[in-house]
């Protein structure tokens, strides 16, 4: 989780991220963001993750974002 | 027709209860749309002003554009303020607007202010009754040379522009786009662009004036793409006009490898350089019987003065044209030399330019100049400060901005807007924006002494739009400068 952290901050300097942070509704992450933290977490992690995945349920907090990708790695 | 009201009243008797404006809360039907516009213009007419500004203070929604129109028939003039901006810059703004109310809804506790300007609420207004002999007169006395509305850029200075544009300029530009793209009363739009943007224009007025509907798509439907196509199914949307950036969410996530739009028809984008691989997703996954065409131009020409129809094959390396003058404006090639060329900067000229800047004549006459190619009778055109170059075809090709202005993220930035409020920052010692055009970053150069970067971030958060902040800080030690003492801004670029 530190990772998703780390990646956060790379594209959002400003933000104060922790794993419980409400990204959505907290408006850390917009619609730009997204997608280069969607494109980060592909590379970092070597999961596919399509837009079927990009759903706010995976990306509300940090911990969401870590219980996605595991499902998508368990899937490889 | 001399107002743009005309064309609400004509489509509200054509089509009653035909859905105008949708939000994801409330839809507006042409007539509830005319008497709910109609019963705040009458209320506002109380305060005995005309072609005054007022500036509208609202969330996007259906209830935004009856309010907008509102201030239409109150015989006033409306400036859109985003309810997200920071304070800072509302109150640069309304330096030069000085407006005289601010029209707002209950749903707001925090507001702007100015001087001696009344506060309106919507919903007071709304519980009046209509005032049909006074709306009857102010329509009487109005020309369409008056102004419908304000649209503020990003100034160099530090000062936003507002450019004002009047009923003459909006109709003049809508009867060309509709024509164009055959807007008309089957058209569905899927609205992109915030209230306070030019390209809403098009959106807005071409959907009153052809009694189309307007579905308004929330900003977070672009951080989950997928519900962006389910809306665009479950309304039936057909056209879409949109910022580069928006549409390249959609190829940058494959939306359409999983999703596809049934319904969609025209697919318009403006507002900056259309990455030409991303467009070539959208072409390649649709139908070719959808049309593409990458328009451009200045707030300043109501929102278009040329466009390029896609009709031909592009690499994805390859710029898209910008394509040739609307029908009813015309656009020019000045050359360094003050002549006519095949490259060098744009002028526009014709009925889609708007009058000036409000309260800023020494802008308006920096940009709003004789022709210069015309030294026999007072013709004022518009200078872009675009260069362009004829290709091959005899299409306009967009060469970037002649001064620091840039576009980032659909919006048009004067760098020197960042580092004027950076430049306030305590601790602060200079500092210098330049434009990573290749990866459309702001990156901000910048010497200090005891400033955290966290720390100037946070400061520039509240003083700037989310859309102006830098997306990289380089501290240096010292910033270099060129033999005039002006920070050297060539040398910065290379260190990007």
């Amino acid at each position: 989780m530190e990772r998703i952290i780390e990646i956060i901050k790379e594209i959002k300097p400003t933000a104060v991220v922790d794993e419980n942070t409400r990204l959505l509704d907290d408006h850390v992450l917009d619609s730009l963001s997204m997608v280069s933290l969607v494109s980060e977490l592909c590379d970092e992690y070597d999961v596919d993750i399509t837009p079927v995945d990009v759903v706010p349920e995976n990306f509300a907090t940090v911990k969401d974002i870590a219980a996605m990708i595991e499902r998508l790695e368990d899937e490889d | 027709m001399k107002n743009i009201l005309e064309l609400l009243e004509l489509n509200a008797e054509r089509f009653p209860d035909k859905p105008a404006f949708i939000d994801m809360e409330k839809t507006l039907t042409y007539s509830q749309l005319l008497n709910d516009a109609r019963r705040l213009g009458s209320g506002i007419s109380r305060l005995g002003f005309k072609n005054r500004p007022i500036a509208v203070y609202i969330d996007k929604s259906a209830d935004l554009i009856a309010a907008m129109l509102g201030v239409v028939y109150s015989g006033n003039f409306y400036a859109v303020i985003d309810t997200e901006m920071p304070t800072e810059r509302v109150n640069r703004i309304f330096e030069t607007l000085r407006p005289s109310a601010i029209l707002t809804d209950k749903k707001h506790t925090e507001l702007p202010s100015y001087e001696n300007a009344a506060t309106l609420y919507a919903e007071d207004l709304l519980e009046l009754v209509e005032d049909s002999d006074r709306l009857s007169e102010i329509r009487k006395a109005q020309v369409d040379s008056d102004p419908l509305y304000t649209l503020y850029t990003s100034g160099s200075t530090g000062v936003p522009k507002g450019a004002v544009l009047s009923h003459k300029n909006v109709l003049s530009y809508i009867e060309w786009v509709t024509g164009e793209f055959g807007i008309n009363e089957g058209t569905v739009f899927a609205n992109q662009t915030p209230f306070y943007f030019s390209m809403s224009v098009t959106d807005v007025y071409s959907t009153i004036r052809s009694g189309a509907t307007l579905v308004i798509v929330p900003k977070q439907y672009f951080s989950f793409p997928i519900k962006l196509v389910e809306l665009m199914n479950e309304y039936k949307v057909n056209t879409l006009y949109w910022v580069p950036s928006a549409i390249s969410i959609v190829s940058n996530m494959r939306v359409f490898d999983y999703a596809m739009p049934e319904y969609l028809r025209t697919v318009l984008f403006a507002g900056e350089v259309m990455p030409t691989k991303q467009l070539n997703y959208w072409i390649n996954k649709l139908s070719d019987e959808v049309v593409f065409a990458n328009l451009f131009g200045p707030t300043e020409a109501t929102d278009i003065c040329t466009f390029y129809r896609v009709n031909r094959k592009f690499r994805d390396d390859e710029p898209l044209p910008i394509g040739n003058a609307c029908d009813n404006c015309d656009v020019f090639i000045v050359g360094d030399d003050g002549k006519a060329a095949d490259e060098g900067e744009l002028y526009i000229r014709g009925t889609f330019l708007a009058s000036g800047y409000y309260n800023n004549p020494d802008k308006t006459a920096e940009a709003f100049v004789q022709n210069p190619l015309n030294s026999s009778y007072p013709e004022i055109c518009y200078k872009t400060g675009d260069l362009v170059r004829l290709n091959e075809y005899g299409e306009l090709m967009y060469k970037g901005r002649k001064d620091f202005q840039i576009k980032h993220m659909g919006y048009r930035i004067e760098l020197g807007e960042i580092e004027t409020a950076a430049s306030a920052v305590e601790g602060m010692k200079e500092c210098a924006c330049v434009y990573d055009a290749d990866n459309d970053k702001i990156v901000m150069f910048y010497s200090a002494s005891r400033l955290k970067e966290d720390a100037l971030f946070s400061e520039l958060k509240s003083r700037l739009n989310d859309y102006l902040l830098p997306n990289r800080l380089v501290k240096l030690r010292e910033l270099p400068h060129n033999a005039n003492g002006k920070i050297d801004r060539k040398e910065l670029k290379t260190q990007i």
